[in-house]
């Protein structure tokens, strides 16, 4: 035990086993203790009881429309990047409902649902994806209505992020300046380290609710020679993303070509399946639905993920304002990186590259912005 | 962690903004043979309902769902909330067959509104097609209750034929009563029918207002939005003092499903009434 | 104070940026006509040999059509032209004009006009100019009016 308490900013460390403490302390405190784990060849969010749940010993291989978990020879607990799941899945649900209403004799009353805040518990947050919460947060909480689903359980979440010492295959967080170092947004921040017969974390501590618990379970203080290999590794990671995405006056960019022909051409490869748009951390659609029983005298009213590629997305007045795949895929791409700069102050990508891995046909939003670019002929006329 | 803004909560809102405030049906009134009007009274006994002319509520059918319809009634009557919409889908055909008595869910208000305020001393043009003259009825009875403060003011209103104009009676009245200049026409006449017939926009060729010193309010289908705006350019209309009501899908109203996205903005809050050099860039775009 | 024939036609809009040496011609080949009202002012099927600027009133452009009688397709007012028939051969009226009200206007005389068109290609070609911006506006407008866009199935 160190006699004195960690700071904000202090970097400590800790082995395996006191990571684990930390998660059973977690777990104690009654938090919903949240992580990766391995399920059907990939690496999803769900609860985790220890560090043995965690995806010790895999990788993650990345590509477009290819994803494929490897073992690993160093039992790393997060040597993988991001799988087809995201944090989003927990503070806006799939499926919500949001109150149920009761007629009896011509009139009805509506029940409002009684919610209880959870506590929960992410562990192993990448940087992309606290900056993709960050995002979600601006959309759920910062516009003129408020979701109250969404605030009650965000108010209470403890995050311990996890800094990438290696770069995905479809990663670009570096061109959307979102990682691979976790700067803001969580409790603890964890540099995983394994070498020549070490294997420990660097604690990078962010609040005083992660500098109490942190208080609770044993550490030491990490080193300058630890801090600095924790952020060599980052750097190194920086390094070799496997996409680029260049950011400079891309909404301007898009914005100019709206009719580009290369829109045709993706549309002839998009089939408009709505993976990219389940799978993206900050997609946030949704539909409303109001259904009945049987007997006609109980409704209920249900959110569902939504996603701007169904076919009825768009409908008015009898027909969908957006029945192409060129205008949905338009639409989606034009929202992702260049209608959210006016909608909400920053970019709607986070350089994750699940959108790319995970389309059946590999369609990838880095070329697509770049053969764009690379043909835009309105570009010198703009300045 | 932000706080929910109180103070721009609209009075009709709870703190959860998916939850209906319960009205009831006041007053039934079919104005053609498949448009109707309701009357809607809080429950709750409140008197004082307020909501500004553009705006929308989200009204909800018990168990069929939920509809995004324009507010047609007068602003300045604190106690009754009216909406005239076309029964074309299940919701709508629904909200048909409901009955004075009968217990509807009202969200809202929502959205932008029509410059009222901001525009006194100029002349007035309202073009509308359709069911858009509900949306643009309460700017009338804005206008007219302060007549004094506007020069000229014009309506121009576009139906399918004879039997779907609405609100004959207030045209009528208004037009004798008001100094408000009204010309109907018709795409299809009736025999018997001696008024204009042929589409809305060369009327505005021909309108008598001043285009340097005019404010123009459009609502209808989108093709009629965009011929009319034509004609207003070539009057010399500035893009800036030209107005139109959007519409799209909409499943919340709040800004949070998605669906209303229309170029960068929402429709459910930075509309449904856009200054259209704030849209000029998307309006018309094949697919946007 | 009545105004002359020739100041009531340079003012008219669709004689702005007129060449001046042409006005004379013009002002002889027309006149001043009224009618009352429900009165034809062309059957279809006659021959074509006026134009009219409408002054004021109402004009119903209207066929007959079998079980619907009577149905008007258009309505045409004050500042609007009525019939571009006499521009294309046969020179017959394709539909019916009939005033709804009291209607003035002013007619001119499309047989001289057409001769003298052919004669001096310079007013021709300014004559038809005109009336090929009074088509396509129509045309539009007729487009718009088929689209049937206030009744839309869902």
């Amino acid at each position: 035990m160190t006699p004195k308490g960690p700071r904000f900013n202090s970097s400590l460390l800790v082995s395996p086993a006191q990571l684990d403490q930390l998660l059973q302390l977690l777990i104690k405190r009654d938090y919903e203790v949240l992580g990766p784990t391995v399920r059907e060849g990939a690496v999803v969010y769900d609860h985790i009881t220890s560090t043995k749940d965690l995806p010790v010993g895999w990788t993650d291989e990345q590509n477009g429309g290819k994803y494929r978990l490897k073992h690993r020879e160093d039992g790393a607990f997060f040597g993988f990047v991001v799988g087809p799941q995201s944090w989003k899945k927990f503070l806006f649900p799939p499926v919500s409902r949001l109150w149920q209403a009761h007629r009896s004799d011509g009139l009805f009353e509506i029940v409002p649902e009684v919610r209880k805040p959870t506590k929960f518990a992410f562990i192993g947050v990448r940087a992309c994806e606290l900056h993709a919460l960050g995002i979600q947060d601006k959309v759920f909480l910062q516009g003129p209505f408020v979701d109250p689903e969404y605030k009650l359980h965000r108010d209470n979440v403890f995050i311990v992020a996890v800094d990438c010492v290696q770069a995905g295959g479809t990663c670009f967080c570096t061109s959307m300046k979102t990682g691979p170092k976790a700067s803001a947004g969580f409790d603890l921040a964890l540099t995983e380290i394994i070498q020549e017969g070490r294997h420990n974390f660097v604690v990078r501590v962010g609040t005083k609710a992660g500098a109490d618990l942190l208080s609770q379970v044993s550490h030491e203080e990490a080193s300058p020679a630890d801090v600095e290999l924790a952020e060599n590794l980052v750097a190194d990671a920086a390094k070799h993303m496997g996409r680029t995405l260049d950011g400079n006056g891309l909404k301007e960019m898009l914005y100019r070509n709206t009719e580009h022909a290369r829109w045709d051409q993706v549309a002839d490869r998009c089939l408009s399946c709505s993976n990219c748009t389940m799978v993206c951390p900050t997609c946030f659609c949704s539909n409303v639905e109001d259904l009945t029983d049987l007997s006609g005298q109980r409704a209920e009213r249900w959110r569902k993920w939504d996603s701007c590629f169904t076919t009825d997305f768009s409908y008015i007045h009898g027909s969908s304002v957006r029945s192409t795949a060129r205008s949905k895929y338009r639409q989606w791409m034009m929202h992702k990186l260049a209608y959210w700069f006016d909608q909400f102050g920053t970019s709607g990508c986070v350089g994750c590259g699940r959108c790319i891995t995970w389309c059946p046909v590999g369609i990838d939003i880095t070329e697509e912005a770049r053969v764009i670019r690379e043909s835009d002929i309105f570009a010198s006329a703009a300045g | 962690m932000a706080t929910m803004i109180e103070n721009d909560i609209p009075p009709g809102l709870s703190l959860d903004p998916m939850i209906p405030q319960l009205y009831r049906i006041d007053r039934v009134r079919d104005e053609t043979d498949d448009t109707f009007t309701l009357s809607l009274v809080p429950e709750n006994g409140e008197t004082k309902i307020s909501f500004l002319p553009g705006q929308f509520n989200m009204l909800y059918v018990f168990g069929t769902g939920e509809v995004p319809i324009s507010i047609s009634g007068s602003p300045a009557v604190p106690s009754v909330l009216e909406h005239t919409t076309r029964s074309v889908g299940i919701v709508t055909k629904a909200m048909g067959l409901l009955k004075p008595g009968d217990r509807i869910g009202v969200r809202g208000p929502f959205g932008s509104h029509w410059p009222l305020n901001e525009e006194n001393g100029r002349d007035f043009v309202i073009i509308s097609g359709g069911i858009g003259l509900a949306p643009l009825r309460p700017v009338l009875y804005f206008l007219m209750a302060q007549r004094e403060k506007y020069r000229k003011i014009v309506l121009l209103y576009g139906a399918r034929t004879p039997e779907d104009i609405l609100f004959k009676k207030e045209l009528e009245r208004w037009r004798g009563k008001f100094d408000l200049e009204v010309q109907v026409t018709v795409d299809r006449a009736a025999s018997g029918w001696r008024g204009n017939v042929g589409v809305v926009t060369p009327l505005v060729a021909r309108a008598p207002f001043d285009p340097s010193n005019t404010v123009a309010l459009l609502c209808g289908p989108e093709v009629m939005m965009r011929f009319a705006i034509m004609e207003l350019q070539k009057r010399g209309v500035p893009h800036d003092r030209m107005y139109l009501s959007m519409e799209r899908n909409m499943k919340c109203a709040l800004g949070f499903c998605g669906h209303c996205q229309y170029g960068p903005g929402f429709v459910c809050k930075d509309g449904p009434v856009y200054r259209f050099d704030q849209i000029a860039s998307v309006f018309g775009k094949s697919e946007v | 104070m009545i105004q002359t024939l020739e100041s009531v036609i340079k003012e008219h809009p669709f004689f702005q940026d007129f060449p001046e040496e042409h006005l004379p011609f013009i002002t002889g080949c027309a006149k001043n006509v009224q009618f009352p009202e429900k009165h034809f002012i062309f059957l279809e099927g006659d021959p074509a040999n006026e134009f009219y600027f409408i002054r004021g009133g109402s004009v119903s452009i209207e066929l007959v059509i079998p079980h619907l009688g009577p149905t008007t397709v258009q309505t045409v007012g004050e500042g609007d032209i009525l019939g571009w028939s006499w521009v294309s051969p046969p020179y017959r009226w394709h539909f019916n004009a009939k005033t709804l009200k009291r209607t003035r206007a002013l007619v001119f005389d499309a047989k001289c006009l057409r001769a003298k068109c052919e004669e001096d290609h310079d007013l021709g070609f300014e004559m038809l100019k005109r009336f090929a911006n009074i088509i396509t506006a129509r045309l539009d407008a007729t487009r718009l009016q088929l689209l049937d866009i206030y009744g839309h199935d869902d």
